[in-house]
């Protein structure tokens, strides 16, 4: 394609750059997953103290987190301001650092957390060093988002836009919260909290960071990208509206859930379970807007690939929806908590929407910015879809019966009030559902990998293309 | 004031905005701008065909 001289084009090499690294850091990320599932079963797998389970199972949480989510994040809404603000990105050389940034936090990662230097806080593991490293790309990406949407030629912002910008915010502010600590040395730094508060602050941060960054941003993925590969505005603008600000409104709220029983004050718990519940409302309302932007073409959904991750998506995200506020029911997390149902909830979010809703947004994106409209081999896209489908139900269903069995057992009493079933007997108990689970992963690894040759035979031997961005109506001669 | 009392009000006027946006949300006013507001992701291909076609167009 040749566009005019003189016009224009949107910033689609950093889109590129990240949009690359989140497939590959996907298929490591996923691999560490599958390298502790399997050190569960054997435990002989620890063969040295560097990759012994307790120092790869952060590395993997930050991997898939972070370095798959995170630069898929980064990528989309790049690509999604742009395009509906209809302007270049603000500042391509700060949109490259955060690029570089990204990846330079991600590889400190991979160094620091192996040799066991850690905060110990879960997903804020990373040292202070790293944690100023993080702070200055994200206020950079701010910079970058917003100065985009500052400077755009459209008169609305779009919804999509709306989840971002309150992602970045929110994230923002919750890693400089959660992360504040006083240094020792440079490899070492203590909470600048103690005791139940600061409890209570890395949940408020872990659940907003649930929130915020695995929902919300990824929600504004979902807005974009199933629209448009459904050729068919959102189901209901407004519905939209009341999603963006019912989710902004409750989530704030919810982090106590992961303190039930613990040294919390009660109220707070209960707080936290109910503005778990009341969090079901907006989260179905959001996947019912997305799934029935599908009305009226539902017959696209037999043909079309990319639909099915991105329907089958929406379908885990309400799943896991329901789950996660059924889980946070006091007496319901009486026997869930601790055991392996979390983990399965987790997976089935992780998973089944940020992962499914990835890949669907990623089959659509990359071959866009290669100048093509399609992947090399839909066939293959089909592929993966089914593999992954089949690894989550297996991994899902395994954690599930794992949990509810684990909780009845340490729960079990005899009638002269011992225990009837030592720990160690439930973790015999639970061999099978833990070969069950490395299936389940081994499968969705599977079709990680059936996507990188797919995105390298897609990309190889293409020129990179930009897209034009079109004048303002009326400018055109 | 006590300060328990100022964030329970905060609380209280928080769900009242909320409330207010709903109410705003399904206001008939803002009917056609929502509107036009959800074409915004399946408009940006079509520019770009006529783009490319004003382009053919000037050479």
């Amino acid at each position: 394609m040749q566009a005019p001289s003189t016009c224009n084009t949107y910033n689609y090499t950093v889109v590129r750059q990240f949009a690359i690294m989140t497939v590959v850091w996907g298929i490591v990320g996923m691999l560490v997953g599958l390298i502790i599932a399997a050190q569960l079963i054997w435990p002989e797998l620890n063969l040295t103290p560097w990759l012994s389970y307790g120092r790869l199972r952060p590395l993997h949480t930050n991997a898939v987190i972070f370095a798959f989510g995170g630069s898929a994040l980064f990528a989309t809404s790049y690509y999604v301001v742009q395009r509906t603000c209809h302007v270049r990105l603000f500042g391509d050389w700060l949109a490259s650092f955060t690029f570089w940034g990204w990846q330079a936090v991600i590889v400190l990662a991979a160094v620091t957390l192996p040799l066991g230097m850690t905060s110990g806080k879960e997903y804020a593991e990373l040292e202070w060093p790293i944690d100023v490293l993080i702070t200055l790309v994200w206020v950079s990406y701010a910079v970058v988002f917003f100065g985009t949407i500052a400077k755009r030629k459209t008169p609305h912002i779009y919804v999509a836009n709306w989840f971002f910008g309150a992602f970045i915010i929110t994230v923002a502010v919750l890693h400089l919260v959660n992360s504040a600590a006083m240094p020792v040395t440079l490899t070492k730094s203590y909470s600048a909290y103690a005791g139940v508060q600061d409890a209570m602050v890395q949940w408020w941060y872990g659940h907003n960071a649930v929130g915020f960054f695995l929902t919300a941003g990824f929600l504004g993925m979902m807005y974009y990208f199933i629209p448009k590969q459904a050729g068919r505005p959102v189901y209901s603008y407004r519905l939209s509206v009341v999603h963006f600000w019912a989710l902004i409104f409750t989530y704030m709220w919810a982090g106590p859930h992961h303190l039930h029983y613990t040294a919390l004050p009660d109220w707070a718990q209960s707080i936290g379970m109910i503005f778990s519940l009341v969090l079901l409302a907006p989260s179905w309302g959001g996947m019912i807007n997305g799934i029935m932007t599908l009305s009226g073409a539902w017959y696209k959904l037999r043909t079309d690939p990319i639909l099915k991750f991105l329907v089958v998506s929406l379908s885990f995200y309400g799943m896991s929806t329901f789950e996660g506020p059924m889980m946070s029911i006091k007496t319901v997390n009486a026997l869930s908590h601790y055991t392996d149902w979390t983990i399965g909830h987790v997976h089935s979010g992780a998973l089944g929407w940020v992962g499914m809703v990835t890949f669907g947004s990623l089959y659509y994106l990359i071959p866009r910015l290669y100048g093509r409209t399609e992947m090399h081999s839909m066939k293959l896209v089909t592929l993966h879809f089914w593999v992954a489908t089949i690894g989550i139900v297996l991994y899902i269903a395994a954690m599930w019966i794992a949990g509810v069995m684990q909780g009845l057992m340490w729960r079990a009493v005899n009638p002269d009030g011992t225990l009837t079933y030592a720990f160690v007997e439930s973790v015999k108990a639970t061999y099978p559902y833990y070969a069950v689970r490395l299936l389940g992963g081994l499968l969705y690894f599977a079709g990680a990998l059936i996507m990188g040759w797919n995105v390298y035979k897609t990309v190889v031997g293409q020129k990179a293309v930009d897209a034009p961005i079109p004048l303002p109506a009326g400018a055109h001669a | 004031m006590d300060v328990n009392l100022a964030r329970s009000l905060i609380t209280a006027l928080l769900f009242i905005v909320f409330i207010g946006i709903v109410l705003w949300a399904w206001s008939k006013g803002k009917r056609d701008d929502f509107e036009a507001a959800a074409r915004l992701p399946l408009e940006d291909d079509l520019a770009e065909e006529q783009m490319a076609r004003n382009g053919r167009g000037q050479q």
